[in-house]
């Protein structure tokens, strides 16, 4: 057996690679609960992939037979509810644990030098998955469906000149028809997920390349030769970290200490999940939304028509501006201010922890007009809505902008020189 | 490159971590075995529990299964000679109105049959006797060679002569050449190894014919 | 100004309220595993609904599986279409006839409760008023100018509208108070909420036949990750006791 293993290993470097990133990884031993959202993230898209993969086995991608072939997993497929609300269940909970890794990354600064890279690849991936969100939504072909995604890429007719032969292009036809519906299924199953999935990888690559950041935002890791034998962690962490860094006895391997933490983490949301899944798939028509339940009718617009809850923000955003091209300006903007953190935060201090009150108030406002736009970018509008979500966007695009002024010559607390337990 | 790396040297040790830490010292190993045994178990049968659902929708679908359901069949306008195709469990389906003729034709060829006393299981019990049939006017047969899935052809009138001397009516695969008599039974050297296969089915009356089915026992 | 010509017209127009259908909806009190009831509902639809409105996602064998029907009902359920127990449960009425006849397509049902929710149908099937100007002689509360003739209305009788009269200066408002029938319907007010309100559990079954098998499984699996997650935390206990 041992020397099959080493026959493998010289062709193959499975072992090393399983202790470069897992054995053998250094993990801050004090990376709290907010550190688990990533790998859950994972579990996710490892559900979506395979219960994916199960629904393209009896889905139907025509306009004639898709809403009924939805209904056929439903109802004459064996465990087929089970399979479908997975997936319905997972595209919800995906958007959950992302939007909470994604503040954890702003709460501890893990965008900050040298983590713009990791963050990049992050928010790439987040809009990779609004993409197969998007897509996969219009799939079931009900009428939230064919009117969101009338909504969505009309979007694109704001485009000065090319616009309007851009929108016929994309639906290929002179409305969403079945030949988009097509479209979006083969970018939905295969093209999108296989860019999602190389995008995790290089995430991954490039957090292990600059470690993992932890909520105090200190480093772990120290200059070579720089630590007495004691101050040094006791356990092994392979020669690729320690050739290059001391590390302090602040870290514990990725395994099993961090798995473990992350497995009591899966159960938790587990739980929830499959609560959700098996008691109560619509959630209250925001995880599967009442008028969906009816087939595409390009003639009968639903009453309300919003997009799924996680777009709600950026929806309510693309509301409050009473221009069309600025509206979509708007919205984008809202996303690529995101993706530009790293640079418009100049400070040096990553954890809100140690740093001023007023950073603290501004994260945690945004992340409430964050929430906020979710509801009313989610719900009719009214005229004191458009009013709210006017100011909210205001609020929104000030977090980056006060960020940006403050943080240059920002009051920080003295950081401690080990993390703090 | 080294930003992440922190200068500062002198690192103020706290009492905390002056203690001897992290050396794995379980406080009880059997304590940490079992629980490492017992959660990876359990862990195991949650993958098996979670594999169910997905195992369990390849199956034939409610669709499917009321597709295979019994076909009956009307026999009345049947021609003598005539074969009809029906579709059962989306299989072709043939149902022959065998003439004294024909019937006379099983006869005369058998020594050149791999199997002319249908010791094979490719038929109901009923159906084991040289007409393979229940009714030996009625010949049905499923409409699928044994050899690899063609649906052979049927060669009437001395159609079939030039394959079998001697027999005027048979079956024919195209594809690679079987051959088989008006009962269904398959000739020798040829790639099918055995005889066609014979459905299950009754008559409920003179003129319907139900496929799918023997008729209950009362 | 769209909107306040909206406002202004409504206003002014009798039935205003309900041309956004704002007239409450009252609570069906439903209940699943009342197969009395559900096996109830399903014969109200095969005997009233079926003509016009088709379940073209649901067979009736799975139908009678899942809400107890033995063969015997079976039969007699099937006559009003002449249908197979395992053929989905489809109208005779061709799409293009039923067009022509009320100027829309019944819409299918299978999935109405789930569209609709059932409070809304509830309330619909019971507040059917008498309007002459209407084609089939009946209007909706919560569905203005439906095209649907009032199909329960043997059982009902004839429905009339009333109104809470307030006097306001010179002006009279009126506001709808509900429906009262004629009494001219043979069943008593009582029962044919309750004829409804089986009907309505019914196509809340059928919009999600899985729903009760769904939650029989849910708890068995989430007291699986439960004794799954005790355990993960205990050992995970165990191998972070040293670390500190």
């Amino acid at each position: 057996m041992q020397k099959l293993m080493n026959w493998i290993e010289q062709r193959l470097p499975v072992k090393r690679v399983a202790d470069m990133h897992a054995m053998q990884y250094p993990a801050p031993k004090n990376m709290n609960f907010w550190y688990v959202f990533g790998f859950l993230s994972m579990v996710v898209l490892v559900n979506q992939i395979i219960s994916g993969i199960w629904l393209t086995m009896h889905y139907t991608p025509t306009a004639e037979g898709a809403f009924a072939s939805v209904e056929f997993i439903m109802r004459e497929v064996d465990y087929g509810y089970i399979i479908r609300h997975m997936h319905s269940t997972g595209a919800s909970a995906f958007f959950i644990v992302v939007y909470l890794h994604m503040f954890r990354g702003m709460m501890y600064g893990s965008y900050q030098k040298p983590r713009e890279l990791l963050w990049i690849f992050g928010m790439m991936i987040y809009l990779a998955l609004m993409a197969e969100a998007f897509m996969g939504y219009v799939l079931p072909w009900g009428q939230m469906s064919y009117w969101g995604a009338q909504v969505i890429v009309s979007l694109f007719g704001a485009i000065p000149v090319i616009g309007p032969d851009l929108v016929i292009w994309i639906q290929g036809d002179y409305v969403v028809s079945g030949a988009t519906l097509n479209r979006f299924f083969a970018l939905h199953v295969i093209a999108v997920p296989l860019v999602i999935v190389i995008l995790v990888f290089l995430h991954i690559c490039a957090l292990h390349e600059v470690g993992s950041n932890n909520p105090d935002g200190v480093s772990v890791k120290f200059k070579k030769d720089s630590l007495s034998k004691q101050d040094k962690t006791p356990f092994k962490i392979h020669q690729y970290y320690t050739n290059k860094h001391d590390y302090s006895d602040d870290v514990v391997p990725f395994f099993p200490y961090m798995v473990l933490k992350d497995f009591v983490a899966l159960s938790v949301f587990l739980f929830g999940f499959c609560y959700v899944l098996f008691f109560a798939p619509e959630m209250g028509g925001k995880f599967l939304e009442h008028p969906n339940f009816e087939v595409a009718n390009s003639l009968k617009t639903p009453e309300h028509i919003f997009p799924v809850w996680y777009f709600t923000p950026f929806y309510a955003i693309l509301k409050a501006v009473p221009d069309k091209l600025f509206g979509i300006m708007a919205m984008f903007s809202a996303i690529v201010a995101l993706f530009a953190l790293p640079w418009i935060d100049r400070g040096h201090v990553r954890s809100w922890r140690y740093r001023s009150g007023f950073h603290k108030v501004n994260l945690l406002v945004f992340a409430l007009v964050f929430v906020s736009l979710g509801y009313l970018g989610g719900t009719p509008q009214e005229a004191w809505k458009l009013i709210a979500s006017q100011v909210l966007t205001l609020l929104y695009f000030s977090f980056f902008v006060l960020l940006f002024l403050y943080s240059k010559n920002e009051w920080t607390k003295p950081l401690p020189a080990r993390i703090t337990r | 490159m080294n930003d992440e790396c922190v200068v500062r040297i002198t690192v103020t040790v706290d009492e905390n971590h002056s203690e001897q830490s992290g050396a794995e010292q379980p406080q009880s190993k059997g304590r940490r075995k079992f629980l490492t045994i017992a959660t990876s178990v359990v862990g195991g049968v949650g993958v098996l529990g979670a594999s169910v659902p997905f195992i369990g929708s390849l199956g034939p679908s409610a669709k499917a299964k009321a597709d295979a359901a019994d076909v009956e069949v009307d026999i009345s306008s049947m021609e003598p000679g005539q074969l009809i195709l029906v579709r059962w469990q989306s299989k072709p389906v043939w149902i022959v109105r065998r003439t004294p003729e024909i019937l006379a034709e099983l006869t005369i060829a058998e020594d050149k049959l791999r199997d002319p006393n249908s010791e094979k299981q490719q038929q109901p019990a009923f159906a084991k006797n040289r007409g393979r049939s229940l009714n030996d006017e009625y010949l049905i047969l499923v409409g699928i060679c044994t050899h690899l899935g063609c649906s052979p052809k049927h060669l009437k009138n001395g159609a079939m002569e030039q394959y079998v001397e001697g027999v005027r009516n048979g079956f024919f695969c195209p594809c690679h050449g079987s051959k088989f008599d008006m009962a269904g039974r398959v000739f020798k050297n040829v790639p099918a190894p055995l005889n066609l296969v014979v459905p299950r089915y009754h008559f409920i009356n003179d003129t319907t014919v139900v496929i799918g089915s023997e008729a209950e026992v009362s | 100004m769209k909107k306040l010509v909206f406002i202004l017209v409504m206003c002014f127009h009798p039935f205003g309220f309900s041309a956004t259908g704002e007239y409450g909806l009252d609570h069906a009190e439903i209940d699943l595993k009342d197969k009395a009831s559900l096996q109830r509902g399903a014969k109200v639809f095969m005997n009233y609904c079926l003509g016009c409105h088709s379940m073209q996602y649901q067979r009736y064998q799975r139908t009678f599986d899942d809400i107890g029907i033995d063969e015997e009902l079976a039969q007699e359920y099937l006559q009003y279409s002449g249908a197979k127990a395992s053929d989905y449960v489809v109208r005779a009425m061709d799409a293009k006839d039923a067009e022509a006849w009320f100027g829309v397509e019944p819409p299918d049902l299978t999935l109405v409760a789930r569209v609709r929710g059932t409070d809304w149908i509830y309330t619909y099937l019971r507040t059917f008023y008498k309007d002459d100007s209407r084609p089939f002689g009946v209007n909706n509360l919560v569905f203005p100018d439906v095209a649907m003739p009032h199909v329960l209305e043997p059982l009902q009788g004839t429905p009339i509208v009333t109104y809470n009269e307030e006097f306001k200066g010179s002006d009279t408002e009126k506001q709808v108070k509900g429906v009262i029938t004629d009494g001219s319907g043979s069943l008593s007010s009582e029962e044919y909420d309750q004829v409804v309100l089986d009907l309505v559990n019914f196509l809340e079954y059928t919009g999600e036949p899985t729903r009760l098998v769904s939650e029989r499984i849910g708890r068995w699996v989430l007291a699986f990750i439960s004794v799954f997650g005790v355990l993960v935390y205990l050992l995970k206990k165990d191998y972070w006791r040293e670390v500190h």
